[in-house]
This record gives structure tokens, C-alpha cells and sequence, in this order.
């Protein structure tokens, strides 16, 4: 998307995304089906429900270098295991407490629900999120240990 | 110290019926208590309760599960005991709980700081509690200093002075101070910018040694020699000494702690390099609080609030994309 692209010098960011089998990954699908054009700054993980969404798949993939998480699932009272998403909303509520304490924007992070038949929606959800994400730019993320530092000089 | 005597003929009477009875005896030097277990009636005359009771005992119950045990409880390690019961990871039966009132209990690294100039902490030979003032004789000299200057954070923010579950309670209850908590600690983090704070944790972090003591003195920690940090698969942390597996790991245990943690403080009490741990775990509980109006550890009945949801969320505001 070139709009998002002049906002951060033409540079993709990496997004993670840690979607639902059943609902949001098909919304995506239909998305793609449908030729919406999306950014592509989003890389899928697909998951069989967004109840399976540990909260430290987040966090490893904010401290590893990841600019932005989002995590999408069945709307509640939709989802495919008839409870797995009710269970994951007050998680993820929870945890996104978090990320202001360790210093991470909350921004960085956004949990949604999409179905399957709604491309023109996960259009939209990706489109708004990446342009989020790129306002803030590249996350800052903790350093290697500085033993691999050595390595890497001796590699080379 | 009449309550002190109440507790020993308490434990006492209870001794015949259980295994042992974990309570706090004299530590490695006189600045510090220790756990305690007292199996024979003759253990029990070195058992002491008061301000140098800091450890919770509430951390040996998961490994006694099966047999009966009693245990001796401030208000704060009594909540403990509570949330392992109503998480079922111990049973009600198999615990006897004796209550005291508990006046608040030291910080070791505050009168050690006190003290700094005057000596090495080796060296203390005495210390002596006398309303409201700890005397501490270091190097020959004795040094007074106001208890409340010394006594550890959490009991500046105590709701629970008493047990809030209790077979037997030695003393009168007493007042809860009526300071509310209005996580004052937090507020300083949250003056920080998100850059700082970010700086703040790297910089913290990056002393921690990976000792693990904040997991092992956890009494919700029960997962022991099963611990996803551990785990190779999956290999949620490395082996490097890099911060940022270390802060990895306390995110962890933190997230694990969401809407457990009785905010007891033994993580950030046991930290060797002195690591403000416990603000994760208090953010995570302000929130739940918050969202669920739900402090842990406070009845055995109600259900921890993330292993139940409600349909329509009343508190939760959904992004509207």
C-alpha cells in the first residue's frame, strides 16, 4: 500500500497475526478471494481458535522484534468451540494491562473478531492496524545477549 | 509476648493430629527469620511469630498435599492459603490454619541500608523489638530506628492484618489500618514515559541472575520441576544470559499470576539484585480488579475470573474497528 509505505520511507514493519481456523482466517481468505488490497505488512499465524492464543505468544513476538500483534478470532457467541473466544477476550483484556508497565505501546497490540464472510471487514481491520502500527513506527526491542555479539564478529 | 504463647499452646494442641506445623523459627543470624517446621512438642519452644515472620509459609502447602498439615498464618500469607484452596491445588481438610494479628512485618534490605555506614550486616549481634522501635546492635553499638521505617511495603498497604480463613485465631483482630491501596508504586512507574519505562526494565533486568528464587518463594508458583521456563519444547526461553530472556521469564510469571497473585511480595522480597518484580504482577492485578472486581484470595467460593467469562462483558470496552 503505498500510502503506508511513505509513512515509515517505503519500509515494511512486521506484524504478527494470530488468527482463528475457523472464522478470522477465512475472513482473510475471503479478503484475499475477494482481491481487497491489503497491506502486506501482516505475517499470518493460524491457530485453531483464538481461546488457544497464549498471552506470551505475544509478548515473545514484541520482544523479538515484532512492531505489532494482532489477534483476531470468531465473534463471541460465534466461536466454532461455542466458548474459546469468551475465555480469550478477558485474557487478552488482562494482558494488554501490561504492556504500558514494561514500557511497550498498547497500540502495538489490538485483538478483534472477524467471520469468515466478512472480507471487506478484515480489509479494513488490517488496513487500520497497520496504519496504527506504522504511526508509531518500529518498536524498539531488548538486544541479543552480548555473548552473541562475539559470536557473530567470530562468524565473520 | 502473650499472643507468641497463645500461638505455641495452639500449635501444641494441634501437633498430635498432623504431620507438622509450619510456622517461623530463629534464621541464620538474628536480623532474620526462617520457616519453620515443628514435628516434635519441643520444636514448638523455639517457634516465633512477630515482626521477623516475614517468609510465607504458605509456599510448603502444595507439597504436602495428601497428608494433613497445620500452618501458621499472617493476614497476607493467609490469602495465599485461601487462593490454593479455591484453585483446588490443596485441600480444605488437609490444612489446619492458625491466625494472629499481625502488626506488619520487617524489611531486611531497608535496615540494612539504615545501616550501611555503621557496619557490615555480618555483624549485627542483637535485635530487639520495643514499641514501635527496632533496636539493632551492629559492631557493639546499638542503633534505634522507628519500625515503621523498616517495615516492608506491603505491610504500609495491608487490608488484611488478620487471617481471612482460620481454625483457630490467637489474640484479638486486629483494626486493618484503613490505608487504602492506591498502588502507589505503580504511579511512580506510570510517570515514566513509555521509552523510559522501556529503559527502566533493560536496565533492571539486565542484573538479574536467573537464580529463580522469585519463582521458588512463589506459593502459586506450584508448576515446581514442570516450569515452562524450563521447557525445551517449547523453548520459551533461551539459555543465554540476555535481558531479554530474563524479562521473558518475569513476564511469565507474571501473566501466570494474572488474577492469582495475593500480591504477598515474596518474589520481590527474595530478589538477590533487588529487582522491582512485584509491579508486574500488580499491574496485572489492578486490572483485574478493575475489570472483574476481584481481589485474590479473599474466599475459597469465588472462581479466579480468567477460568470463567460472562457472555455480554459489562466492563469490557471492545475496539470498534
Amino acid at each position: 500500500m503505498s500510502v503506508l509505505n511513505e509513512s515509515n520511507n517505503g519500509k515494511e514493519l512486521r506484524i504478527v497475526g494470530f488468527l482463528c481456523n475457523w472464522c478470522s482466517y477465512g475472513g482473510a481468505d475471503t479478503a484475499g478471494v475477494g482481491r481487497f488490497t491489503q497491506p502486506t505488512d501482516l505475517r499470518i499465524v493460524r491457530l485453531p481458535c483464538s481461546g488457544r492464543v497464549n498471552p506470551l505468544f505475544i509478548v515473545k513476538a514484541l520482544l523479538n522484534g515484532a512492531d505489532g500483534v494482532l489477534v483476531s478470532g470468531c465473534h463471541p457467541r460465534d466461536c466454532h468451540y461455542a466458548e474459546g473466544n469468551f475465555y480469550a477476550r478477558r485474557r487478552l483484556e488482562v494482558f494488554k494491562r501490561l504492556l504500558p508497565t514494561l514500557g511497550i505501546d498498547p497500540r502495538r497490540f489490538e485483538y478483534t473478531w472477524v467471520s469468515a464472510s466478512e472480507g471487506q471487514r478484515w480489509q479494513k481491520v488490517v488496513s487500520e492496524f497497520t496504519q496504527q502500527v506504522h504511526a508509531l513506527g518500529p518498536a524498539k526491542f531488548v538486544a541479543d545477549a552480548p555473548e552473541f555479539d562475539v559470536l557473530k564478529v567470530c562468524a565473520e | 509476648m502473650a499472643i507468641q504463647e497463645q500461638l505455641k499452646k495452639m500449635i501444641l494442641d494441634v501437633l498430635p493430629d498432623v504431620d507438622c506445623v509450619i510456622g517461623w523459627g530463629p534464621g541464620p543470624d538474628p536480623l532474620r527469620g526462617s520457616p519453620f517446621f515443628m514435628r516434635k512438642p519441643e520444636d514448638v519452644e523455639s517457634f516465633m511469630a512477630g515482626p521477623m515472620a516475614v517468609q510465607n509459609p504458605a509456599l510448603f502447602l502444595p507439597e504436602y498435599k495428601g497428608k494433613k498439615v497445620g500452618v501458621v498464618v499472617k493476614g497476607c500469607d493467609s490469602r495465599s492459603v485461601v487462593q490454593l484452596i479455591s484453585e483446588d491445588l490443596i485441600k480444605r481438610e488437609e490444612v489446619v490454619i492458625i491466625g494472629f494479628p499481625c502488626d506488619g512485618v520487617l524489611d531486611v534490605a531497608k535496615v540494612e541500608n539504615a545501616l550501611a555506614s555503621h557496619g557490615e550486616p555480618g555483624e549485627i549481634t542483637a535485635v530487639e523489638f520495643s514499641g514501635g522501635e527496632v533496636k539493632v546492635t551492629l559492631a557493639g553499638n546499638t542503633h534505634s530506628l522507628k519500625f515503621d521505617d523498616v517495615k516492608a511495603d506491603k505491610c504500609g498497604r495491608c487490608a488484611v492484618p488478620n487471617a481471612v480463613m482460620s481454625d483457630f485465631f490467637a489474640g484479638i483482630a486486629r483494626e486493618a489500618s484503613g490505608v487504602k491501596d492506591d498502588y502507589e508504586d505503580l504511579a511512580a512507574l506510570e510517570k515514566m514515559s513509555l521509552e523510559e519505562r522501556f529503559a527502566f526494565w533493560e536496565n533492571e533486568m539486565s542484573r538479574c541472575l536467573r537464580c529463580y528464587a522469585c519463582r521458588n518463594a512463589c506459593p502459586m508458583c506450584v508448576c515446581r520441576d514442570h516450569c515452562v521456563a524450563s521447557s525445551r519444547i517449547p523453548h520459551w526461553i533461551s539459555q543465554a544470559d540476555s535481558t531479554r530472556d530474563k524479562l521473558m521469564f518475569q513476564v511469565i510469571h507474571a501473566v501466570h499470576l494474572a488474577g492469582r497473585c495475593t500480591g504477598c511480595g515474596e518474589c520481590q522480597r527474595v530478589c538477590p539484585v533487588g529487582i522491582p518484580v512485584l509491579l508486574l504482577k500488580r499491574t496485572l492485578s489492578k486490572g483485574v480488579t478493575e475489570l472483574f472486581d476481584y481481589a485474590a484470595g479473599m474466599d475459597t467460593e469465588s472462581k479466579p475470573p480468567l477460568l470463567t467469562f460472562q457472555v455480554e462483558e459489562a466492563t469490557i470496552k471492545e475496539r470498534n474497528w
